[in-house]
């Protein structure tokens, strides 16, 4: 799954080290467009439905973050 | 008579002095206090160097309230200013102050670290020192008695087609002429709340400043992150008893996008305006379906005619399939239609270039007379004395209801994401890394994206985009990168656009 998520946000920007960063949202580096990308790509890759309330910046901070976010929409599912 | 904004700041300032003007998430300043900033900011700019009159001065802006009274200030000064983001590519930077040759730049204690990157060699002032002089109200009096209201307000830039931005300046009447306008025909009075979207070297925040000042109304910073990080967007909206917002339609199409509406709805809006690209009708059906009683209102218009030259205020259903008007032109402001040669206007259905003529016309390019030449033109149709108008390379034509349908762009010129980009700035910069050979740019309208087409020995797109970061603001970056060891070239022996955007682009 980890491999999937970075394939797709290598894919998003391929300029990002996104294993290096810590506060991809915090400073900045993901802007709204690359988020509005983004979740549509999770939600159809990860078949799960990211909601409005989920999109808050300790979500999307990290690759870790947004993978536990993933796992915990599948377990809802 | 009004011959300056500055009028509306001294007039809403006596009225309301102990009302907020501007806040952001850290402060919030009222408009005594603001006049008080922006006064000091004049004063110290006068006094500090030999300033004189209608010359620009950069403003290094971050999205703060701080950065307005640094423009206000400069405005009080006599002269004009020129935003530029501090998180733009140094590279970029420069070229701007190459073409403004400006006789100071206001930092702050945050963004005077940006300038060590910079060749400037003028004078750098600290926006917080400049505040704290004392007002010096007879030299500004002076100053006001000069003032005429074709005097430069400020200077916006675009994206140059040369690979160097054009820097739009715009006079105190211009703006003036869009406000009050602004004010009669969508009823603003001193209850407005804007809620402001754009960023401050983004013209669509004109509307949102100057609006505020002339109607005694508040204006919140949103925060950028609400726009990506929507979960705590209305709750902001709602907090704030915000009530107009004039935004770019990328940001209305972002909350129809990740259906922010689908928990909560903003509860006080009642006026929402959009402008910067052709809005879906998908788009604007979301919120129509969540917000019925919102006036919506599709605004249309380059930075070089002051924002904006036409307006439609909504008035019935769309299918999502249909495309939304452009309207009609504002009072004031007079728009026709010319042929391709711009030598006489098209017939009544017939597609022609949209041209303006009034004083919602900006003054020209700063410091390039030869651009300025090319799109402000003397009127065709009027051979009688000297007038001029603005040709904004947009095609459009008249429906049967006599509003204006948006057609396309003459030329190489994008909307992508609500900037205005012109591709050949991008593949200029694209050209210019070592390690490229030959690249070209083509805009992918269905994908939205900008697709970058280049040849060089080996693959390199992160390498690529890394070095762009370094001349390029990040939405210029081109979305989906092709490879080629060899780029196909036509008869004439140049990059084959119709082959690649046939193979490449569906």
């Amino acid at each position: 799954m980890r491999e999937q998520l970075l394939d797709i946000l290598n894919d998003l920007r391929p300029d990002v080290e996104f294993e290096k960063e810590k506060k991809l949202i915090d400073d900045g580096v993901l802007d709204s467009f690359d988020i509005v990308s983004l979740v549509s790509e999770l939600n159809s890759e990860f078949d799960v439905e990211i909601n409005v309330m989920d999109l808050e910046p300790e979500n999307f901070n990290t690759v870790e973050a947004m993978l536990e976010l993933i796992v915990k929409m599948q377990e809802e599912g | 008579m009004q011959r300056s904004v500055l009028d509306y700041l001294e007039e809403s300032a006596e009225k309301f002095p102990d009302k907020i003007v501007f806040a952001d998430d850290k402060q919030k300043v009222t408009y005594r206090e603001f006049q008080r900033q922006a006064k000091a900011v004049a004063t110290g700019l006068i006094e500090q160097i030999q300033i004189g009159r209608n010359h620009p001065v950069v403003m290094l802006i971050e999205r703060k309230i701080e950065s307005l009274s640094g423009f206000l200030g400069v405005a009080y000064s006599g002269n004009f200013y020129a935003p530029i983001d501090y998180q733009m590519p140094a590279k970029r930077i420069e070229l701007m102050l190459e073409t403004l040759k400006p006789k100071a730049v206001i930092v702050t204690e945050n963004t005077r670290k940006v300038m060590e990157q910079v060749r400037y060699d003028g004078p750098l002032m600290e926006l917080q020192e400049l505040q704290c002089t004392p007002v010096n109200q007879k030299l500004l009096d002076e100053i006001a008695d000069g003032r005429i209201d074709t005097d430069p307000l400020y200077a916006i830039f675009t994206s140059g087609s040369t690979g160097v931005p054009k820097g739009v300046l715009v006079s105190h009447r211009s703006v003036i002429d869009l406000i009050d306008n602004f004010k009669e025909e969508f009823g603003f009075d001193e209850n407005i709340i804007l809620g402001n979207q754009a960023p401050f070297d983004f013209d669509v925040s004109v509307k949102d400043i100057y609006s505020t000042l002339k109607n005694g109304g508040t204006m919140y910073v949103i925060p950028k992150m609400m726009f990506s990080m929507v979960a705590r967007l209305i709750d902001y909206l709602n907090e704030k008893k915000i009530n107009t917002v004039i935004w770019a339609t990328s940001a209305l199409r972002i909350v129809e996008n990740l259906n922010v509406f689908s928990k909560k709805v903003p509860e006080y809006l009642r006026t929402v305006m959009f402008s910067g690209e052709v809005m879906p009708n998908k788009v604007l059906n979301y919120w129509r379906k969540y917000l019925p009683d919102v006036m919506y209102v599709n605004l249309y218009g380059p930075t070089e005619i002051t924002c904006n030259c036409t307006f439609y205020k909504v008035d019935r259903q769309y299918e999502d399939e249909e495309a939304l008007p452009i309207g009609v032109a504002f009072k004031n402001t007079d728009l026709f239609l010319l042929d391709t040669d711009r030598k006489a206007q098209v017939g009544p259905k017939e597609v022609g270039e949209i041209c303006i003529r009034g004083s919602s016309l900006a003054l020209g390019y700063y410091n390039n007379e030869e651009k300025t030449r090319e799109a402000f033109i003397q009127n065709p149709l009027n051979p009688m004395y000297p007038e001029t108008i603005y040709c904004t390379g947009d095609l459009a034509r008249y429906a049967e209801d006599g509003n204006l349908m948006f057609v396309s762009r003459k030329d190489y010129q994008i909307k992508h994401m609500g900037h205005r980009i012109e591709l050949s700035e991008v593949e200029i910069a694209v050209n210019a890394l070592p390690f490229v050979e030959a690249a070209c740019c083509i805009y992918d309208t269905n994908e939205e994206k900008i697709v970058l087409f280049y040849q060089s020995s080996e693959e390199c797109d992160k390498e690529l985009l890394r070095q762009l970061g370094k001349n390029l603001p990040k939405y210029m970056f081109p979305n989906r990168l092709e490879h080629f060891e060899k780029l196909p070239l036509n008869k004439n022996a140049k990059i084959d656009r119709t082959w690649l955007k046939e193979n490449y682009i569906l």
